[in-house]
């Protein structure tokens, strides 16, 4: 099952590869990892979307808040939570007729497009897994997907609920 | 007031002595030259100048296994600190504090493969507790305190310490702060047991029928033996212990039904298999406890305390978790115990003592002896009794281990030293020697193998430069011992590689390191050999016993079984 795990560590050099030291050691799986500071610059705030059953998901949420750096872990998919991962994908738009139905998939998705060259167009997306997933797979019955990056997910909880020091 | 203004490197030895360091193991090179230097025009703290550097990871491990104090090891860039990696790795699995001071290259050339540069720091990251990059000679005493509160607190491990060259340069010179009071806030070691947890743990405990108290190298590490020998009392509990619990519990009290698992005692393990309430305390299930993990005792209500959250679950599903310091909780389990007014009787488990001493009559530690051969277990017997069991052992990897931990009955916590976790061959040595310096009085004998010795046997240029006299009993079997055990027994007794075939003449090799070196190859001269040796107390005595080759160790569980699936015996099984 997929999980989403938030982490708040400590802003230090280091604390990035113990944390991913640690799921490569233990064989813990990473689809996706971001990072960045927080509104604090003294704390870090990582997102990590993995996945595994219930027995793995616990070792890795205790072993993540062992790790001497860590402050606090949620797995946010635990509860009601908002997830949000940004694609930028450019694909060849080489006449009228791709141009126009790039356009249009991307309006359908509420995409934006942020570059246009000779023959490609860039467009940008934010959403849900699922909903970045399709995008791509649909503008790929249409035209050629020259590169495609995705930033991988962040999340937080809905309402009150909040990872802090 | 002036305000004293040192170098990175005296700030450094000012404050180990300020944490009251006594020793540092260490080797130098031209990264810690300057840390070498600051020791020299010091007396606080001394320094033992090992053979290799992995040798002063096990000596400072040993310190600490028989001292509680956290042991400290020095060592420069590049191979000086990788050769530190086995004894980081061996200390991390059996959760001993340990902090490593890794010389680095200047902070400038790092990154750029200079002359003996490694990435220390990465290196070990799989096999510490916590590491530090230490960049700004103001900050050496503070990561010091920081290194040690954590290798110390919680659940114990060793630290690394990363010295870049240039933040130890003697024209540079700070003022000394230290902070003692250490606090980080993303670490929180001192955990009480839930409550909770707490009274659901006793009411088992009040209902159990057939109890067993299990319990490993936490209740040493929490110094809470003398606890848990009165909580056992207490419940007229049977108690066991891991390898690396061994002296949590008197070895010859009563409660005690001996070591479990792959070659533990018959009563441990059928005691395990029958229990309806298993209270594990300070314990892991490792995989050498368990056998095949689906296998392990299907009916009993498991209670699991330790202060690691990520041991609890992790191979055996606990039914009551408990996470906490395990001295901690047993007064809270005594406390609840007093709340609910409970008393225990003559009569508290008599069936399942009537099962257990059924069990203990299957003699599972009897063995035959020969006439002209000398077994490996009357050499531990003989050893015990010269020592009136009062004696550190520190043993290496392999069968001697086993019979170590088998026929030495340990009646204190500390007093049995090994590496359990990672089974490093090479580690009873030092450890012996680490131990020595810190009991200069006591007996200390390492029990080793011909294999195991030749791992790390150039300290003993060391021993005589600083005068340790340890005894080294050697259960030479010719063999790597434990590889033909498995090989026999698994491999059709195809001895690939098992055999040693161009062992040195162990006396003179004694001899030629300035020592005392004594053969013996009958049981007739034994008793007196060993004897003699623990007589001479001011010199290091090297026993070279020749054992019969071809004692396998039992009881053995039976891989991939039950916890209580065992031969006793060659062809014998239970
Ligand atoms: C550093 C290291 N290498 C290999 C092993 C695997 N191993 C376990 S026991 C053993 C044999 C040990 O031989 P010896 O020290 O003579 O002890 P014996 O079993 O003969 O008593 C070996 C090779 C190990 N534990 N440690
Ligand atoms: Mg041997």
């Amino acid at each position: 099952m997929r999980r989403i795990i938030s982490i708040l560590l400590e802003n230090e050099p280091g604390a990035l590869s113990r944390i991913v030291g640690l799921f490569s050691q233990r064989a813990f799986n990473i689809e996706s990892l971001c990072v960045a500071e927080t509104d604090e610059p003294s704390l870090s705030r990582i997102t990590i979307s993995t996945f595994g059953d219930d027995k793995i998901l616990e070792q890795i949420t205790k072993q993540v808040n062992k790790l001497v750096d860590v402050i606090k872990v949620a797995d946010l998919t635990e509860r009601p939570h908002i997830e949000r991962e940004i694609v930028l994908v450019k694909v060849l738009a080489m006449n009228n007729k791709t141009r126009t139905e790039v356009m249009r998939i991307s309006d359908i998705f509420r995409g934006d497009i942020v570059d246009v060259g000779k023959q490609i167009y860039t467009v940008q997306l934010t959403g849900d897994e699922d909903k970045i997933s399709s995008f791509i797979s649909i503008l790929s019955n249409e035209t050629e997907i020259i590169e495609v990056v995705r930033s991988g997910t962040v999340g937080i909880a809905r309402g009150e609920k909040a990872l802090r020091a | 007031m002036t305000i004293e203004r040192l170098s990175g490197a005296h700030l450094l030895t000012k404050a180990l002595a300020e944490l009251e360091v006594e020793y540092i193991f260490g080797y130098p090179g031209g990264s810690v030259l300057d840390i070498y230097d600051a020791i020299f025009q010091q007396d606080k703290v001394s320094h033992i100048l090992v053979r290799h550097e992995q040798a002063a990871t096990h000596m400072a491990d040993g310190y600490t296994r028989a001292t509680g104090k956290c042991g400290v090891v020095l060592a420069t860039s590049g191979p000086g600190n990788t050769n530190c990696i086995t004894g980081i790795a061996t200390a991390y699995m059996d959760s001993i504090p340990m902090v490593v001071l890794a010389g680095q290259v200047a902070s400038s050339l790092i990154g750029g493969d200079a002359f003996q540069e490694t990435d220390i720091v990465g290196c070990s990251r799989p096999i510490v507790k916590h590491s530090f990059n230490c960049r700004d000679v103001n900050d050496i005493p503070n990561v010091l305190a920081k290194a040690f509160y954590l290798a110390e607190t919680g659940r114990p491990g060793p630290v690394v310490v990363e010295l870049p060259k240039d933040i130890l340069n003697p024209d540079i010179k700070v003022p000394f702060v230290l902070n003692k009071d250490v606090k980080i806030r993303s670490y929180n070691p001192n955990v009480k047991g839930h409550s909770k947890q707490i009274k659901k743990a006793v009411e088992k405990i009040v209902n159990a029928k057939k109890l067993v108290v299990y319990t490993g190298g936490g209740i040493i590490l929490a110094n809470a033996a003398e606890q848990l020998t009165a909580l056992v009392e207490r419940l007229n509990a049977p108690c066991t212990n891991t390898l690396m619990g061994l002296g949590g519990i008197s070895g010859l009290h009563d409660n005690f039904i001996g070591m479990l698992g792959m070659h533990g005692t018959a009563e441990a393990n059928k005691a395990m298999a029958n229990a309806d309430i298993i209270l594990a305390l300070g314990a892991r299930f490792d995989d050498r406890v368990t056998n095949k993990v689906e296998k392990f005792c299907p009916n009993a209500t498991i209670i699991h305390v330790d202060i690691d959250p990520t041991s609890i679950s992790k191979t055996v599903s606990a039914h009551i978790p408990i996470v906490g310091l395990v001295d901690v909780v047993m007064a809270q389990i005594n406390k609840e115990l007093d709340d609910v007014g409970y008393q225990s009787s003559a009569d508290t488990f008599k069936d399942w003592w009537q099962d257990i001493n059924q069990w203990r009559k299957l003699n599972s530690f009897s063995y035959e002896t020969k006439e002209d051969l000398i077994k490996p277990q009357q050499v531990v017997e003989a050893v015990y009794k010269h020592t009136n069991g009062d004696a550190y052992v520190c043993s290496d990897v392999g069968q001697h281990q086993m019979f170590a931990a088998q026929y030495y009955p340990f009646k204190n916590p500390r007093q049995w030293i090994n590496s359990g976790g990672l089974g490093t061959m090479g580690f009873g040595f030092p450890a012996a020697m680490g131990v020595k310096l810190a009991f200069p009085d006591s007996h200390v004998v390492c029990i080793t193998g011909d294999g195991s010795i030749q791992m790390n046997i150039q300290e003993m240029s060391t021993c005589l430069q600083y005068d340790i006299p340890v005894v080294i009993v050697s259960l030479n079997n010719r063999s790597l011992g434990m590889v033909r055990q498995w090989q026999d027994m698994i491999y059709g007794g195809r001895h690939s590689s098992s055999y040693m075939e161009s062992l040195p003449d162990f006396v003179k090799l004694a001899e030629a390191y300035g020592h005392v070196g004594m053969q013996v190859n009958h049981p007739d001269e034994l008793d007196d050999a060993i004897k003699e040796a623990f007589a001479i107390k001011n010199r290091l005595v090297f026993v070279d016993v020749l054992v019969d080759e071809n004692e396998h160790v039992y009881p053995m569980q039976v891989r991939f079984g039950a916890v209580d699936d065992m031969w006793l015996k060659k062809g014998e099984k239970v």
